[in-house]
């Protein structure tokens, strides 16, 4: 018998329902992936699962079966006791955001005891040293020495392993981990997931893991769920859906998946647009007599035509970079050159939610450059916006929207529209997919290679994904700690990476190794 | 854990914010209290039985409901209605003009602080010195130099209030600097003035509506302090604060007459008050749901 099993599940949000009739197994030790979009209710189903819908979330039709117990009335609100028992108790959560989960004003050990505590299974001193073993089981080193330390002395990674030291605290037959590494670096994401699958099991505990990446799904699971639009599209093995996916969204999913396909063509040595030699910033760390070095002595080139991609985990100073080439820091030493004025580099930024002034239309958006630098009249510049719009594949017809009434999608070329209002040489795109799901990534991907074929614009593209900054770039940086660790042509340096850090991060990548 | 995106929600932003509004019942009533005592203060002259200065000898301090005097009179038989009515409309006066005079000045010293490091340091001072002089002393010494008057309460209330306003922008101003649309203008060369101009106030306008709600209650609570002080408004112009300070005098004999223009401080205050925190809810609804 399987441990959670979830029939014809049914949710909604007031009165709009956001999760249709999904059926879900879950045997005893196994691993289970549900894999989709946001907004495809996955997430959803996981919370309806554990009792903890946000606001006027309920679950209007379906069953949920653990261990064989219907637990769906005591989940619809009818049992507050049965749900509290359920939680900890019998499934764990290991929830996305290390960073707000976590008490900030309490040490983490007692924040680990108080998990026990609650769950009735040890009070006092052996609350207290039960929770230094479950740090140290957790991958906390010098656990009982951190364990008196508060949140913010720890880093992310490491915090998410005090997390699932707390959802493991209780020994729930079946953990539920809601995008447990989505926040996290690549390597730092390897490490906790290759902790999580050990700590489960040699419980013998089984895993629901909710993710947006399908490698990464198929990497550590057994069985993978595909959901869209809040209905399960497609359930099976893993290698299976990954390697012959059924259903046409799987598939288009499957194919989306950046890194798989061909690095992009070499092409001819052109002249450079940018230069950048021995570019260094330094901040004054509060408390501290030294200075931080963010970015320490980077050189590069941008060609004509031709995409450079600066790659590199959080900290590694490829944002500051970039705000130096933008102009939008003051280098402590080093030159930026650019081939033309100001006007012929324009940035596109990360977040499609924050990058576009909400107050304006898609039309005022767009000319901005153009107004800014008095170019054309008020009719040519219009005619202008269309042209773009075209450009970018989007439909005219939205000139006239404001951006909360666009997609992630649409933002993020509307964002391009605008970069590109000025024929840029240069577009600096700072982690521009980043926050993009993978099908529309791939849409941006595609347009951005698209316009630079077209319009012979070059691209510094800044990101914290390899598999993205292959399929765009013909060169490549790897930073580390504000340096340089390697660069050189995309195919030599992820065919034959020389430093082990590079290595390190290439081996990271989910679903590389299958 | 994400939150569920539902699709459908993608009306246009002021028709979010004015469902949101209308979702709330102590907004709503917020918002129905001061439309009545907006059309109150505006259609004074025209529903008003009386002149707010008439006097009628003959019958000083009646009580309420009597005939010809909804509300009754005061000791000089003037009409406390028809007073009140003015009363409401002078202490909109002030509200609106100190509002103005807030905003005026307030908003430009804290877009320009917010955004230019150097002036924050000079504009926190003066703001700091502004909210370390005692606000009745000012006005005192307004009413001195230039007499007192309807405008010069306005004025000095105004001042008192221009420091939150700073504050308020100077704060939606730092956060809105960080926003990736201004890091765009700015790698525009675009200068300072245009950003705050095109970017930076548009988006903080919700910010500052909803900090003028919060400055008309204390406004129109400092005129009828002023008057009442003999400050502001000068008798025999009708003023909420003047009506308060006569009635006082004969306060057991007739306590409506204080009573009433008390009431009416009161209801004024609460419109704003609820209807901002309803507007404030509305324009941020992430802190809520």
């Amino acid at each position: 018998m399987s441990l959670l099993k979830i029939e014809g599940l049914d949710v909604a949000y007031g009165s709009s329902a956001v999760v249709h009739g999904v059926d879900l197994e879950v045997g005893r030790g196994r691993r289970v992936a549900v894999v989709g979009a946001s907004g495809s209710g996955k997430s959803t189903t996981a919370a309806a699962a554990i009792g903890l819908l946000p606001g006027r979330g309920r679950i209007t039709g379906g069953r949920v079966l653990l261990d064989g117990e219907d637990i769906t009335p005591a989940l619809q609100g009818k049992d507050e006791r049965r749900v509290r028992r359920l939680r900890g108790r019998q499934i764990g959560l290991v929830p996305q955001d290390p960073m707000s989960n976590l008490n900030p004003s309490a040490r983490i050990g007692r924040q680990v005891a108080e998990t026990l505590t609650v769950h009735g299974l040890a009070r006092g001193a052996a609350a207290r040293s039960r929770a230094v073993e479950l740090l140290e089981e957790a991958g906390i080193p010098d656990a009982a020495r951190r364990a008196k330390q508060y949140p913010h002395e720890f880093s992310g990674g490491m915090r998410q392993r005090v997390l699932i030291a707390m959802a493991l605290a209780a020994e729930p037959e079946l953990l539920i981990a809601d995008e447990p590494t989505s926040a996290l670096d690549v390597t730092v994401q390897r490490q906790i997931l290759d902790h999580l699958e050990r700590l489960t099991a040699a419980r013998g505990a089984s895993l629901l893991l909710i993710t947006h990446d399908l490698a990464l799904a198929a990497d550590r699971c057994d069985e993978v769920v595909v959901m869209s639009e809040g209905r399960v599209v497609e359930t099976g093995q893993a290698s299976r859906v990954l390697r012959e996916p059924a259903h046409e969204y799987t598939q288009k999913l499957v194919a989306a998946v950046p890194g798989f396909g061909a690095a992009r063509a070499e092409v001819a040595e052109t002249r450079e647009v940018l230069r950048v030699e021995n570019l260094v910033k330094e901040y004054r760390v509060r408390g501290r007599r030294e200075r931080m070095r963010a970015v320490d002595d980077v050189s590069f080139v941008v060609r004509a035509g031709t995409t450079t991609a600066v790659v590199g985990e959080s900290g590694s100073g490829k944002t500051t970079t970039a705000r130096m080439v933008l102009g939008l820091e003051t280098p402590t030493s080093g030159r930026v050159v650019l081939d033309g004025g100001r006007r012929d580099m324009q940035p596109v930024f990360q977040d499609p939610f924050g990058s576009l002034d909400p107050t304006k239309t898609v039309e005022r958006l767009i000319d901005e450059p153009l107004r800014v630098f008095s170019v054309g009249d008020g009719r040519s510049r219009r005619e202008r916006v269309g042209e773009l719009l075209d450009q970018v594949a989007l439909s005219r017809s939205l000139a006239q929207r404001r951006p909360v009434e666009l997609s992630g999608g649409q933002r993020q070329r509307v964002a391009i529209a605008r970069a590109l209002a000025l024929n840029p040489k240069l577009v600096v795109c700072d982690e521009a997919v980043s926050a993009l799901d993978v099908l529309v990534q791939r849409q941006v991907l595609q347009l951005l290679e698209r316009l630079q074929v077209e319009l012979g614009v070059s691209y510094l593209f800044i990101t914290h994904d390899l598999a993205v900054a292959r399929s765009i770039a013909h060169d490549v940086l790897v930073m580390r700690r504000g340096q340089v660790v390697e660069a050189g042509k995309i195919s030599d340096v992820f065919d034959n990476p020389q430093h082990p850090y590079t290595r390190e991060l290439l081996s990271a990548i989910p679903g590389r190794a299958a | 854990m994400s939150a569920p995106v539902v699709e459908a929600d993608l009306g246009s932003s002021r028709g979010r914010v004015l469902r949101h509004l209308l979702h709330n019942k102590l907004g709503v009533a917020g918002g129905v209290a001061l439309l009545l005592v907006a059309a109150a203060a505006l259609l004074a002259p025209w529903i008003a039985p009386y002149s707010p200065t008439q006097v009628h000898f003959e019958t000083p301090l009646q009580q309420p409901r009597t005939v010809g005097f909804p509300l009754g009179t005061d000791d000089l038989g003037r009409d406390i209605l028809s007073r009140i009515l003015y009363g409401t409309r002078a202490s909109l006066q002030v509200g609106i003009l100190a509002v103005a005079l807030s905003i005026v000045v307030g908003a430009p010293l804290g877009l320009a602080a917010g955004y230019w490091r150097w002036l924050d340091g000079i504009v926190s001072r003066l703001t700091d010195l502004t909210l370390a002089f005692p606000f009745l002393i000012l006005a005192v010494g307004l009413a001195a130099i230039r007499g007192a008057s309807l405008s010069n309460a306005a004025i000095a209330l105004g001042i008192a209030h221009v420091p939150q306003m700073i504050r308020v922008v100077r704060a939606e101003t730092l956060r809105l600097k960080g926003a990736e649309y201004v890091l765009a203008a700015r790698s525009l060369d675009a200068s300072g003035v245009r950003i705050l101009a095109t970017h930076i106030l548009p988006n903080a306008v919700p910010s500052i509506i909803v900090q003028a709600t919060v400055i008309m209650p204390a406004v129109v609570i400092g005129e009828a302090l002023l008057s009442f002080l003999g400050l502001g408004i000068q008798p025999p112009t009708p003023s909420l604060g003047i009506m308060l300070s006569d009635a006082q005098q004969y306060i057991f004999r007739a306590p409506y007459a204080a009573l009433l223009p008390g009431l009416a401080i009161m209801v004024i205050c609460l419109a704003f008050n609820l209807f901002g925190d309803a507007l404030r809810d509305a324009l941020d609804p992430g802190g809520h749901r």
